[in-house]
């Protein structure tokens, strides 16, 4: 299928359209407050969270006897909210570390829910389908009502965050600062905490219980290369996660056998592996180049304090040229001679006298000089003084 | 009980033990969560063992999948090292994507083999009977227990033997470094036989009940003791319990085995959690509330002190005016003289007056001039 016949198809398909704006729509919510997860190390408390919601999910359809996804979706909040609290409450009131307790939960929340599950499954209305889709998501079981609940739900959770943004904001990067002056960062932890949890169980039925985490942290962590600022962090984050969102659903809607939540969960780690190598500043490839500019010009200069060095010896003749073999050995073999030379020339601070003999042009004296300076705050011995 | 029953239930102890005791220096290093990593992308390893050997019960599949685990360890730490990203991130964003990749993998290309989705995610005990070691026709158990077995005395050799190397390297990963004992080697060490530990009882319980059995129950001993011997064969024993009381609760209520023993290490850890004699909550709670009636009538004997042989007495050390000077509560004034009269620092004359007995005004004076 061309990119052409996809585009129409969304534009045209309904159930097509349906899919992929949800999907979108979740994505860019995960992706938004996975920003603050993130930066606020809580990464792994997605993961708790989602695993946590499952018992939820299912005691929800045992209570209630009713599919309706919000009504799932309601105590899959419930259930992860209570995870978060009792990782709060076990880290609080005991000496086992937060990592124990989100282990603890995540495990033993989600075991719980198969049993509820398969309480559920002897339910003669249980449509098997229905439940299990939460384990790995399917996006094409989103039904227009669904995206509705999804968009609601997420811009609700936006328009929060953008109201208490200051708030939040400080929270993250100097909650010692919120507290004094008068933030409850108790309060505002507990919020955070649950507009997380909304995001989270929002993907459950397209992304699933077990890799919605991923949704949650890799938009973030590909946004976090590419800036500095919270807020085009929040933003790109967001866009990111669309992509993600309505990429893995598409994909997974035209190829058989493609489950919707590893695909997107592929398409955004693929997100952060591009910004890990690519971001401009942060980028691996950038500090790459950054180091190997830095070490040619350590180099350079390392010769060009040698050619002064070498001036100093030959008072008053400041274009006596010298051999590069003279120079390589003053570099102990650290390689590079020839290009630091031609570099030098291209900076005209060193002239090639005669083929491989070389000298200090006086714009190269003052260069050595100044940077002589620079390095050890005193004025360089000068080339016209005794020759020692 | 059946023969099936019971080889169910031995299994179960073994994957519980086995997965207890490298657990719990994964809770003492604070690396509890690298057991949920690695439990879920060595689906990745067993998926590419499968592709290469063709056949589910090839041991190319158990190696590969070990290697996967350890290479999920590499990944995080990798990732780690950038220092673009921290580590938490690092390892939520390292075992989703190999498992998607495993997952992808089986619904493309292997959904019509035996390779079941939820059975691997969530295991299925009951069947690890009906997969057995037959040699020349002889039958010789379930091939899960042989496994799991073989997992099992690895961790118990390693442990015993290594014991000191582990002990130091967790408590003290930088004299352990100084001793010369090479931090990756033990690290690297000790995650191959995590990872094996995972995979062996992934094949018969599922990834997350893995991640139940080496994290809950090693907490709860944290919670029991200090020692670290103790603390091996606590997990180990509520590791067992945990895994007991879920088969028979799974039989009871007939719901999913490995469901129904994760629940249960958490009903284990909660237990303790509440109740443990030190650390427990109830006892925290206990012994705060001493705490606050014992300083309570160190308070009270130093007020008493205060007024003794003063007019002002006649006013001060009554009941009822506690409650005004300190604004103790109706029913917390009481409590503390009684507190106070059964220590023989205080006694009650016949006027209703408080008055300090020669050790009360002895401890009162103590703890003005200390």
């Amino acid at each position: 299928m061309s990119l052409g016949e996809l585009v129409g198809l969304v534009l045209t398909d309904y159930t097509v359209r349906t899919v992929s704006i949800g999907s979108a729509a979740l994505g860019a919510v995960a992706g938004a407050l996975g920003c603050f997860a993130l930066l606020r190390r809580q990464s792994l408390l997605g993961d708790a969270i989602s695993h946590a919601a499952l018992p939820g999910i299912g005691l929800a359809f045992l209570l209630t006897g009713s599919r309706a996804v919000p009504v799932l979706v309601l105590g899959a909040a419930l259930a992860g909210w209570l995870g978060t609290l009792v990782v709060l409450g076990i880290v609080r009131n005991s000496r086992i570390s937060e990592d124990s307790a989100l282990g603890i939960v995540l495990s033993v929340f989600f075991g719980f829910g198969l049993v509820v599950l398969t309480l559920a499954q002897r339910r003669p209305t249980a449509a098997q389908a229905g439940l299990e889709t939460f384990l790995f998501g399917q996006a094409a079981t989103l039904l227009e009502r669904d995206v509705a609940l999804i968009v609601v739900v997420g811009t609700s959770a936006v328009l929060v965050l953008a109201l208490l943004w200051k708030e939040f904001k400080l929270l993250t990067f100097d909650r010692e600062f919120a507290v004094s002056i008068g933030l409850s960062a108790t309060r505002l932890d507990l919020l955070l905490t649950g507009l997380l949890v909304a995001a989270i169980v929002l993907g459950l039925q397209a992304v699933g219980v077990v890799l919605m985490s991923a949704l949650i942290v890799a938009p973030a962590a590909a946004a976090r290369q590419w800036t500095n600022s919270l807020s085009v962090m929040v933003g790109l984050a967001g866009v990111l996660g669309a992509i993600a969102g309505a990429g893995g659903a598409l994909l997974s809607s035209f190829a058989s056998g493609i489950p919707t939540g590893p695909t997107i969960v592929l398409i955004a780690t693929g997100a952060v592996g591009f910004s890990l190598l690519a971001a401009p500043e942060r980028g691996l490839a950038s500090r790459l180049v950054r180091d190997l500019r830095t070490r040619r010009r350590v180099l350079s200069d390392g010769v060009l304090g040698d050619l002064y060095a070498l001036a100093c010896q030959h008072p008053g003749r400041t274009g006596h040229p010298h051999p590069v073999a003279v120079l390589k050995a003053m570099q102990r073999s650290r390689g590079g001679v020839e290009r630091s030379l031609r570099r030098l020339e291209a900076d005209g601070w060193a002239r090639e006298v005669q083929p491989g003999e070389w000298s200090l042009t006086t714009a190269g004296l003052a260069r050595a000089r100044e940077g002589f300076r620079a390095e050890l705050g005193a004025d360089a011995p000068p080339v016209t003084g005794q020759r020692r | 009980m059946t023969v099936a029953d019971l080889e169910i239930q031995l299994l179960a102890v073994v994957v519980a033990v086995g997965c207890a005791l490298p657990g719990v220096f994964l809770v003492l290093r604070r690396m509890a969560l690298v057991s949920d990593a690695i439990s879920h992308s060595i689906l990745l390893g067993i998926v590419l063992g499968f592709f290469i050997a063709e056949d589910i019960t090839s041991p190319l599949l158990v190696g590969a999948a070990t290697a996967t685990g350890v290479l999920t360890v590499a990944l995080v730490e990798l990732l780690h090292r950038t220092r673009r990203v921290k580590e938490d991130a690092a390892i939520a964003l390292v075992f989703p994507a190999l498992f998607s990749i495993a997952v992808i993998l089986i619904s493309r290309f292997a959904e019509d083999v035996h390779l079941d989705l939820d059975a691997v995610l969530l295991g299925e005990i009951a069947f690890a009977p009906f997969r057995r070691v037959q040699i020349s026709g002889a039958d010789l158990g379930p091939r899960s227990l042989w496994l799991m077995g073989a997992l099992l005395a690895a961790n118990l050799i390693v442990i015993t033997v290594f014991f000191k190397e582990l002990k130091l390297a967790t408590f003290d990963a930088g004299l352990a470094h100084a001793l010369g004992f090479s931090p990756a080697l033990v690290h690297y060490g000790f995650m191959t036989l995590v990872s094996a530990t995972a995979v062996g009882a992934f094949d018969a319980v599922g990834s997350i009940l893995v991640v139940a059995l080496m994290i809950a129950p090693p907490a709860a001993a944290y919670l029991l003791t200090n020692r670290l011997p103790r603390l091996l064969l606590l997990s180990g024993a509520l590791g067992t319990l945990a895994a007991l009381s879920g088969y028979w609760v799974a039989r009871a209520a007939d719901v999913s085995i490995a469901g129904s023993m994760a629940s249960m290490s958490g009903v284990v850890f909660l237990a303790v959690l509440l109740f443990a004699p030190d650390r427990g909550i109830v006892a925290g709670m206990r012994s705060r509330a001493r705490q606050k009636l014992a300083f309570a009538s160190v308070m009270l004997t130093t007020h008493l002190l205060h007024h003794e042989g003063d007019p002002s007495a006649e006013r001060e050390s009554r009941e009822a005016h506690l409650q005004e000077h300190f604004r103790w509560s109706g029913d917390f004034a009481p409590r503390v003289i009684w507190h106070a009269e059964r220590q023989g620092l205080i006694v009650r004359d016949g006027g209703g007056l408080l008055r300090l007995t020669p050790l009360g005004r002895e401890a009162a004076r103590h703890q003005m001039t200390r």
